[in-house]
């Protein structure tokens, strides 16, 4: 029973890493980029999401809240690559992960100034609730957390098989230049992905708020642990990055549960670390070697 | 503006292009020895930090600035290098001995790590770098004999020459300590540039496969910078646990990591000079912005004081405006400075135009 405990909270908790891993592999796959901003554009929608949602701010009602965020973070997203990101077009990958992380310290400073560094919590209508079946139990939250993550992959993932749209996505993320050729809009389509990436990272940051606290510095190792997460499920890949969050979110409180004190924290990024050394391309590997 | 005709071998590979430059470093290297009658003890005591930031640089810049391998974790090889300093000079060693035996320790362990790590590349190494820096972290909170655990180790006084070296009672001794380890280790580096494996790291930073065609052990190459690399960056750790005086866990977060490879960023990758630059930045902003921030209370009455996190804000903008505007770095700013003055009246604007590129996809390696 105590497994099973420990299992429902460990999923509930990998969703969350799940949906903020998918937030990386839609910018990998569309442009190869990796955005180390990622976590704090989740803090950025958790924020967010408390603003609108809770009774001492705008206090609206839990759907419409979620919404907004996601809206406002997604026109963020799109913003971000239309008068940022575009300026370093073309240049190598590298470029863009120090811009990320730049602007990850940029979002974290802004959102310390607007709403302060004390932990804070979303207020959902269901919270509190729980559901008992026998001797375990489920809260609501984590059982809202895992459907809608579940939905949310799903959509994607049909999104970039069946579309128009998902699917010159992938090929501008497989070769800009010959996507341009086929008349491709490249850029548009990358500031579409961010835009993208901005609505799942709301969506993270609000289920994050509403299983715990949050405050200006949580993206930055929450962020890390959920990339830890994609590149064990495999960049690029959306239902590898749905099993990488979970297989993150359960290792940590099994690990902290029955390994020694301290080795429970480093669990995921040694798990990450084996896959990475075994299986250089993730569980789910697309990098194939060249052919020279 | 000065012509140079090469007219043997030599001259393309000496340390000084010419009369001129050796005595531009004579009189840089006049000004250092003579900064403490220049500079109070507080800035000297910046400047000493300047000096240790500038070898962490020049660790990091030779992996990812010629070797172009990016590491996200060289903080962690900052902690092997001070807690072994530390460790073996409690126990009784001489600090020299100490300070050779951290450089090699964090070698060895980074020779033994970068076999698997460095059959990543790109985007793939950054992140295994970076886990092996938040690992660290709790290595070193477990490994209580040797770090302290969550408590830390404080830092011995250094007795050299028959002399005791403290960072607070002797701060012009430490300075010059700094001054002679980061000399001799950036004289070996630009000779290591010059020879043979130092030729052959810039052939893999700029393309594996043509390396690998001219007959370069592309492999031995990575593991030999990045077994380096470590090692320059362990004696900057050591130094560094005796400037701090006491180090524990968190004065190597994974946030040092990052920071450390901005500074390379920003001073310009693939210049040795970039490691100067980008230390000068990372220790001084704080201290301009501590500046700025009494002049702005006393003048114009806004209290900057009520934001924390400025100096890492204004940090990251400068990164940011760096990356947009001008890659190379502050290096490469230096760069079109003195050329525009070498060419005084016909410098061209196009000059350093950058070449369009397209992304090629990483996947097919």
């Amino acid at each position: 029973m105590d497994i099973l405990q420990l299992l429902v909270s460990g999923i509930a908790n990998g969703c969350i890493y799940g949906l903020l891993a998918l937030g990386f592999v839609l910018i990998y796959k569309a442009s190869e980029a990796v955005n180390f901003a990622q976590g704090d554009m989740m803090m950025l929608g958790a924020f967010l999401g408390v603003t609108f949602i809770n009774t001492s701010y705008a206090d609206l009602p839990f759907l419409v809240g979620i919404t907004l965020a996601a809206l406002i973070l997604g026109l963020f997203g799109y913003l971000l690559d239309r008068f940022v990101l575009r300026a370093i077009f073309g240049q190598p990958q590298f470029a863009m992960v120090i811009l990320t992380i730049a602007l990850g310290f940029l979002i974290r400073f802004v959102a310390g100034v607007i709403w302060g560094h004390d932990p804070t919590s979303l207020e959902t209508p269901f919270i509190g609730l729980v559901w008992t079946v026998g001797e375990l139990i489920i809260p609501v939250v984590d059982a809202v957390i895992i459907i809608t993550t579940v939905a949310l992959t799903a959509i994607l993932y049909f999104f970039f098989a069946r579309t128009r749209l998902g699917v010159a996505m992938q090929a501008s993320s497989q070769n800009q230049m010959a996507a341009y050729y086929m008349g491709i809009p490249v850029k548009r389509i990358n500031a579409i992905v961010w835009a993208l990436s901005g609505v799942v990272a709301a969506i993270a940051g609000v289920m994050f708020a509403a299983k715990g606290a949050v405050e200006p510095s949580v993206g930055l190792l929450f962020g890390i642990k959920a990339f830890a997460a994609a590149v064990i499920g495999g960049l690029g890949s959306l239902p590898g990055a749905l099993l990488g969050g979970l297989l993150v979110g359960i290792v940590e409180p099994f690990a902290g549960r029955y390994l020694p004190s301290g080795v429970g924290q480093i669990a995921p990024y040694v798990l990450m670390l084996l896959v990475l050394i075994l299986r250089p391309g993730g569980l789910f590997a697309q990098i194939s070697q060249k052919k020279v | 503006m000065s012509n140079r005709f090469k007219s043997r071998y030599d001259d393309d590979i000496n340390l000084f292009e010419g009369r001129w430059h050796l005595a531009q470093y004579a009189i840089l290297m006049a000004l250092l020895v003579a900064a403490p009658w220049l500079l109070g003890t507080y800035y000297l005591g910046e400047l000493t930090a300047v000096l240790v930031w500038s070898l962490a640089g020049l660790g990091l810049m030779l992996i990812s600035g010629h070797t172009g391998q990016v590491s996200l974790g060289h903080a962690a090889f900052m902690a092997i290098g001070a807690f072994t300093n530390l460790a073996l000079m409690l126990r009784g060693w001489h600090f020299l001995p100490a300070l050779l035996a951290s450089a090699v320790t964090s070698g060895v362990i980074g020779a033994i790590i970068s076999r698997p790590i460095l059959r990543m590349s790109g985007i793939y190494l950054a992140i295994a770098t970076l886990a092996l820096s938040i690992i660290i972290e709790d290595v070193a909170i477990i490994a209580e004999p040797i770090t302290g655990g969550v408590a830390g180790v404080f830092a011995p006084p250094i007795a050299l020459f028959g002399m005791e070296i403290d960072r607070y009672a002797t701060p012009e001794a430490f300075y010059y300590l700094c001054l002679a380890v980061l000399v001799l280790v950036t004289l070996g580096y630009l000779n290591l540039l010059r020879s043979a494996s130092g030729r052959s790291f810039l052939a893999v930073r700029d393309s594996e496969v043509s390396a690998r065609a001219l007959g370069v052990n592309v492999a031995r190459a990575k593991t030999l910078s990045f077994s380096l690399s470590c090692a320059i960056t362990g004696l900057a750790g050591a130094l560094y646990a005796h400037l701090a005086q006491a180090v524990n866990y968190e004065s190597f977060l994974v946030l040092i990591s990052i920071t450390l490879l901005l500074q390379v960023v920003i001073g310009g990758l693939g210049s040795v000079h970039g490691a100067f630059f980008g230390a000068i930045v990372v220790v001084l902003l704080p201290q301009l912005i501590a500046i700025a921030r009494d002049f702005f209370d006393n003048a114009a009455g806004i209290k900057i004081a009520a934001y924390p996190g400025m100096d890492t804000a204004l940090f990251a903008l400068l990164i940011l405006l760096m990356v947009i505007y001008e890659p190379r770095g502050l290096y490469g700013v230096w760069f079109k400075v003195r050329t525009w003055l070498q060419l005084f009246p016909l410098y061209r604007k196009g000059m350093f135009r950058r070449t369009r590129t397209y992304l090629k996809t990483e996947r097919q390696r």
